[in-house]
């Protein structure tokens, strides 16, 4: 039974809290990233100060732009498969909101508790390469078919990194369970040292690094901008979008970049949760009310953390070639990954 | 792997200059608000003495986008010593510069031989419409006032 500060909420309230969450909990960080990290941060570490005039210090331009998007006309090109085309973007965003649904923000505070969650997550996650390649292909424009094929070579090769550094996590927490990898993390101890709880990041600092890099890929985000390249694909699979539906792929992008974000904070940096020997908790039962409170507000600031450091990269760093791009997934990141794994079993068994 | 010392410097680079503009400012300045000011032989928008003019065409023939139009006539003018015959000279009827085709080259100011022709470093004259962007020769005279003076010659030239 769902209580946040120990007040009973009937299951209606409790289903409209989850979808009022599930909008907060996607939209939200993509607003931040976009104002705090896209136009304030990128601004700053060109040494100019971005939009200053919509509102104080800018902060309205989001807002601004969102106005302007939404006033474009909703263009499709004449040879375009225009049910696919206008339906692309949204599957996009739909993997997005699918994502957010398996992550935990508190105790009870969670959208659905799947005992998979860590396969259901990724498993969703590769659904927006769907939506990019049918974005691609319904466009009729040979520059969108290059990026969407491109996503989707940059997109599988990058899934399985990912997928092989979760297992690590998986293998170290022996739960799939999101929240039983969170309660695994906080009521850990590193050594016998129980004050800081053991955050995976340590322990799976390779499957960590792994993650990150391949998350910086999934997201399309330089240096692996590749799909998007500008210079030479105009915008890649978006090139012949305009109005509120290049809007969603925007929004998706960002709002993406957050969950994932979540996610990695989930499995690697303690989740929502506190160290539990601070409070004397044992299990997840033992955990007070006020986490669900408290949990979205840490689980936000590592979120924050997260996205300034892939957003740190995508601003300092120029842009893979293709090749480049797989041979580094393919002949760096599996064998690492696979190397990590094999580590962890071994250390898990001998330990 | 060795690339690695390169990627973490580039991140301090970037990190570095988030810093110092959080610390010192951006460069750059918000520009309806606060202004530059260009250097002084800056190529902003061309001056016109009108007085020196002669309408010698020169500038028109060597303008490579045809953006001047001159018409002139020729009339009489008092002689300059008593009992003389009168002068003909040019009249300048119309000066125009239209700057939605210039293309800022500068050969009509190096060109003119009576030192008719100016480079000003004023830049803000844009237009709602472009037809507006034809100056006058009142206009362009109006540019002069923004010339800056022209250097001390150096000692010992003509």
């Amino acid at each position: 039974m769902m209580s946040i500060v120990a007040a009973e909420i009937p299951y209606w309230g409790q289903s409209l809290l989850r979808v009022l969450g599930g909008l907060v909990a996607v939209l939200l960080p993509a607003g931040t990233i976009v104002y705090l990290f896209l136009f304030k941060m990128m601004s700053f570490m060109q040494s100019r100060l971005g939009p200053m005039e919509a509102g104080p210090y800018g902060s309205m331009q989001l807002l601004a732009e969102v106005g302007k998007w939404l006033q474009k006309e909703d263009l499709a090109p004449d040879a375009a498969d225009k049910p696919i085309f206008k339906m692309a973007p949204l599957v996009v965003l739909l993997s997005t909101f699918l994502l957010i649904v398996a992550i935990p923000f508190g105790p009870d505070a969670w959208f659905t508790n799947l005992q998979a969650g860590v396969f259901y997550a990724l498993a969703v996650a590769s659904v927006s390469v769907l939506g990019i390649v049918m974005a691609g292909w319904a466009s009729a424009n040979k520059y969108s078919l290059l990026g969407g094929l491109r996503a989707a070579g940059q997109l599988i090769a990058y899934e399985l990194p990912m997928v092989l550094a979760t297992l690590g996590v998986v293998m170290q927490a022996g739960t799939m369970n999101l929240q039983g990898i969170v309660v695994a993390q906080n009521s850990g101890s590193i050594f016998g040292i129980d004050w800081l709880g053991n955050p995976f990041v340590f322990t799976q600092i390779v499957g960590f690094l792994i993650f990150m890099i391949a998350v910086q890929a999934e997201l399309t985000q330089p240096p692996f901008d590749m799909p998007i390249a500008e210079s030479e694909l105009v915008s890649g699979y978006m090139t012949e979008y305009s109005g509120f539906r290049f809007l969603i792929f925007f929004i998706a992008e960002f709002a993406t970049a957050g969950v994932f974000a979540f996610f990695a904070s989930v499995l690697f940096l303690g989740g929502w949760g506190v160290p539990f020997s601070w409070f004397g908790w044992e299990t997840l039962d033992d955990v007070d009310n006020w986490m669900n409170l408290a949990g979205p507000v840490i689980m936000f600031t590592k979120m924050l953390v997260l996205t300034f450091i892939i957003m740190w990269v995508r601003f300092s760093y120029p842009r893979f070639r293709e090749d480049q791009l797989q041979a580094f997934a393919w002949k760096v990141l599996i064998p690492l990954s696979l190397a990590n794994i094999a580590v962890t079993a071994i250390l898990k068994v001998a330990l | 792997m060795a690339k690695v010392p390169g990627l973490v410097k580039g991140l301090g680079v970037t990190f570095g200059t988030l810093m110092r503009t959080v610390k010192n400012g951006a460069d750059t300045v918000q520009y309806p608000r606060e202004k530059e000011s260009p250097p002084t032989r800056a190529r902003g928008v061309i001056g016109l003495r009108e007085d020196n003019c002669t309408s010698c065409m020169l500038c028109v023939r060597s303008c490579p986008d045809w953006c001047i139009y001159i018409e002139g006539h020729k009339q009489l003018a008092p002689p300059r010593r008593a009992g003389g015959k009168p002068r003909q000279v040019n009249h300048l009827d119309r000066f125009d510069i239209d700057y939605a085709l210039c293309m800022y080259c500068g050969i009509c100011v190096d060109v003119c031989p009576f030192d008719a022709l100016f480079w000003s470093p004023e830049y803000e004259y844009s237009e709602p419409k472009i037809a507006d962007l034809l100056h006058d020769k009142d206009k362009l005279g109006e540019w002069m006032e923004t010339v800056p003076e022209a250097p001390e010659l150096e000692a010992g030239a003509k």
